[in-house]
């Protein structure tokens, strides 16, 4: 049932007026109100502050706590009012959503205690409005990670049953966990700074031999570096060998920044032993040996700093590559201007456009090296404007875009978010809207499961069916159930309209009995009319299984209980016998014959139940419309 | 008579609306919605209490119990044609209610001005729900006459019709045939245009529906709704 629009079910219930003429078949009568209450304001005491709202009000939400009669429970007879032992901040929220159908989320409060309460209010969180759903679903994702930290902080303990590789696996990835995984780690990062400082240090002059230059260190102790390296790279190679080892998937692992990065600080060295004496490639091994400032990167598996800022700038990476672009407009735009300006002047520098490039960021980045600077008039005036406007390019918007784009990233993400969590939201609100529909197919159900018991029955057992709906859902059902007079045509739900269909397509080509020779009866015999062709189809050979598969479903829909053959009989009976009975019946025979045609198995057909379809259907004429309301029972029925 | 209060909130930034007239550009990237709003509420406030009951025939309880839902769902005291759809399709989960509830909105909208006062609301449910049979008749008419003519054709009767059936959705057993509508019209014609002149006129169709002891009886079925 609509939440929120309980108030309007009257209205859209006169609003079904406009049918009533159209309508070829009588209604269903309306469902009684068992005790006409007066709206009533009811006092909910929570903790000691008072709440009061109408009844009403709190009914429009029928399956939460306060809408249903679980609140009983918490009443209190001599103060007369509910009584509940809960946080009245909370519970501001709670009696909020009732009163307006929207839930909202305050930001004070704590997200577990507030989830305890919407629990046990019975509200779900995912109705929260989307003012508050986005900060309600960080503070859950926070409190998660959180849980979630102190789980894995317990998992740490639960030694026993790991194997050695697995072990190692956590070892390397969680120096804390053992003290050999921490000597491991302090070593690994130790020989990644002599590896750095090793190749800094190669390169700098240190002391002069009498006979030349200042040589760099790497050459003149050439032996020693050698071998500081070769240790370097032996550590690092065992150590990415045993990773490989431990990692759960190997595949993955290879595939990871951290590993290429590992195998690219490494290779230069065995690049080098391999090709040591071959004096044409030795340029190309000088160049190698640049890869080996990479081992600087390994710090990163030690820094959690350095891997947080790697994965911001990843992450900003689309913003920076903008703000590049344009910049590297205005420098196009400024080396042009600035070549053509000095092509005339003499031993310029601007010797062409990319030449140009040089002069155009260090001026605008206001660095002016000097190297390079304009000698024509025109150069100059460009030159000036060049440097200006370079203060304004990257000057003043740097600390806009920075923050400008802070918060569209962040934005962005939000809304990504927002995106995901939708469809997750909209299903489970569709999950409920169909729950509504499918409510009222299972009251259907349970309509005739009452009727056909309330012939046998007695009248108390009647009442205690029905009050198991609310009285806003079975005014809602009746209205439904009136659409359905109206048209015609029952709801069915997805399945059972499929199987339906195919069967349909074979239920046109099943002889003339069907409805399709002209709109002469109204709904009720177009009902039994088409009942009608079942048996006869069955007689035909070809369509037998399809139809008795049919004739099963149809069983199953109109009767839960179908097995009950004897029930039927006697209810027919009953029909016969107890014309008493009939004025009350009046609309409800029609459903009990529905449920009586479908019921035989359509192998033998007791001739009681489909007597009046086998001999001459066409000669019994539908004298609904103008018989009175006594006759509906004998035309439906038989 | 009817109190309208109009009030109007400005953007509060008057350099920002400065800034956008000067270039003269609107991007869509950087104006958000909020910038251009004129807010102007109108609120609608009924007459009192005692005049709606002289006008229909609900109880001061009644009406309000049926003020206070009313309310709630449009604090603006008017309901505007597409809040009225979506309330509407709220009772109808599994079909498409949107035509019927237009020709509902048409029909509650007495004086056409494309909102619907708490009073047309309560004067329309007061004929439905206290009027006598012919009352409801007449209201019923009304619905079905969409131009207002005093006469119903059977294109109107097919419009009302198909709006009806489309509330019903895809899913019914048996399967909605294509020329259901037509033929339930066919029908309806034929009990109710007795000159078969092709139009029922007001006269016929009270005519019609008194003969006929369903529509009686169904029509009586709207008096313990509120």
């Amino acid at each position: 049932m609509a939440t929120g629009v309980a108030a309007w079910l009257p209205f859209a219930r006169a609003a079904a007026i406009g049918w009533m003429p159209v309508a070829n078949c009588p209604m269903p009568p309306a469902p009684r109100e068992h005790s006409k209450k007066q709206d009533e304001l009811i006092i909910l005491n929570v903790s000691g502050r008072r709440f009061q709202t109408w009844r009403t009000t709190l009914d429009r939400y029928p399956d939460t706590l306060l809408g249903s009669t679980e609140k009983e429970f918490f009443y209190n007879e001599e103060t007369k009012e509910y009584f509940f032992d809960r946080d009245p901040d909370a519970f501001r929220s709670v009696l909020n959503f009732y009163r307006t159908g929207k839930l909202h989320y305050p930001r004070y409060e704590c997200i577990s205690a507030y989830d305890e309460e919407l629990a046990f209010f019975g509200i779900i969180p995912e109705i929260i409005g989307d003012c508050c759903y986005e900060e309600y679903k960080d503070r859950k994702r926070e409190n998660a990670e959180r849980l979630m930290d102190d789980q894995e902080e317990n998992k740490d303990s639960r030694l026993p049953n790991m194997n050695f590789r697995e072990t190692m696996w956590r070892a390397f990835e969680n120096p804390h966990t053992s003290t050999m995984a921490l000597v491991f780690y302090y070593v690994t990062g130790f020989f990644i700074a002599v590896s750095v400082i090793t190749n800094v240090v190669e390169t700098v002059p240190c002391g002069s031999t009498p006979n030349q230059k200042d040589v760099p260190c790497g050459e003149r102790y050439t032996v020693a570096f050698f071998c500081m390296d070769t240790a370097c790279v032996m550590i690092f190679t065992v150590e990415y060998l045993l990773r490989l080892f431990a990692a759960p998937s190997r595949y993955r692992f290879m595939r990871s920044v951290m590993s290429i990065i590992d195998v690219v600080a490494i290779l230069p060295y065995y690049i080098g032993l391999v090709m040591t004496n071959n004096e044409d490639v030795s340029g190309a091994f000088v160049t190698l040996r640049v890869f080996r400032v990479f081992r600087i990167f390994k710090f990163s598996r030690h820094s959690q700093g350095l891997r947080i800022l790697g994965y911001t700038l990843k992450s900003c990476a689309s913003e920076l590559g903008f703000l590049l672009f344009s910049l590297t407009m205005a420098i196009i735009i400024f080396a042009t201007v600035m070549f053509y300006a000095e092509k005339g002047s003499s031993s310029s520098k601007f010797t062409s456009i990319p030449a140009s490039f040089w002069y155009t960021i260090v001026t605008m980045t206001t660095l002016g090296y000097g190297d390079m600077v304009p000698k024509t008039i025109a150069g100059k005036i460009f030159g000036s404007i060049c440097s200006l406007s370079g203060v304004l390019v990257i000057a003043l918007p740097v600390p806009v875009i920075v923050s400008n784009f802070s918060r569209i990233y962040h934005q962005n993400q939000r809304a990504d978010k927002r995106r995901a969590q939708k469809k997750a939201r909209l299903a489970r609100i569709r999950i409920a809207k169909k729950g509504s529909s499918n409510a009222y197919l299972q009251s259907k159900r349970n309509g005739l499961l009452n009727e056909l018991l309330d012939l046998t029955s007695s009248e108390e057992e009647e009442q205690h069916m029905n009050k198991t709906s609310s009285l806003l859902e079975s005014q809602h059902h009746h209205l439904l159930h009136c659409l359905e007079k109206t048209t015609a045509h029952e709801f069915v739900d997805e399945q059972l309209y499929e199987q339906n269909c195919v069967e349909g397509a074979q239920f046109s080509r099943s002889p003339s009995l069907s409805s399709q020779d002209g709109f002469t009866g109204t709904c009720c015999t177009r009902r039994s009319r088409k009942r009608i062709p079942l048996p006869n189809a069955s007689l035909s050979t070809t369509h037998t299984h399809t139809h008795t598969q049919g004739l099963q479903e149809l069983s199953a829909i109109h009767i839960q209980c179908g097995d009950q053959p004897s029930l039927s009989t006697s209810s027919r009976s009953s029909l016969n016998i107890k014309s008493s009975e009939r004025s009350r019946i009046n609309c409800r025979g029609q459903q009990i014959t529905t449920a009586v045609i479908s019921l035989p198995s359509p192998t033998n057909f007791p001739p009681d139940g489909d007597g009046h379809g086998l001999p001459n259907p066409l000669s019994t004429p539908p004298t609904i419309n103008t018989t009175s309301s006594s006759n509906i029972v004998k035309v439906s029925a038989l | 008579m009817n109190r309208i209060v109009e009030m109007k909130a400005k953007n509060r930034d008057q350099s920002l609306s400065d800034s956008r007239d000067l270039d003269g550009s609107y991007d869509q990237l950087t104006d958000s919605i909020e910038d251009d709003f004129e807010l102007s509420t109108v609120c609608h406030r009924p007459e009192g209490l005692e005049k709606l009951q002289e006008q229909t025939k609900f109880t001061k309880k009644e009406l309000q119990v049926l003020y206070r839902g009313f309310k709630n769902e449009c604090p603006s005291g008017v309901v505007n044609e597409d809040t009225f759809k979506i309330i509407y399709s709220q009772f109808f989960p599994q079909g498409d209610s949107s035509t019927y509830a237009h020709f509902l909105f048409e029909a509650f909208d007495t004086n056409k001005n494309g909102s619907v006062s708490f009073e047309d609301f309560v004067i329309g449910l007061s004929i439905i729900l206290r009027g006598t049979i012919n009352d409801r008749l007449n209201w019923a008419f009304n619905l079905y006459d969409l131009n207002k003519d005093g006469c119903i054709t059977k294109e109107e009767m097919l419009d009302i019709m198909k709006s009806i059936y489309d509330m019903m959705g895809k899913y019914t057993y048996p399967c909605m045939q294509e020329d259901a509508p037509r033929e339930h019209v066919e029908n309806f014609f034929q009990k109710m245009d007795r000159n078969n002149d092709g139009v029922v006129t007001i006269d016929e169709f009270i005519e019609s529906c008194q003969k006929d002891e369903n529509i009686m009886q169904s029509m009586q079925l709207f008096d313990n709704v509120i």
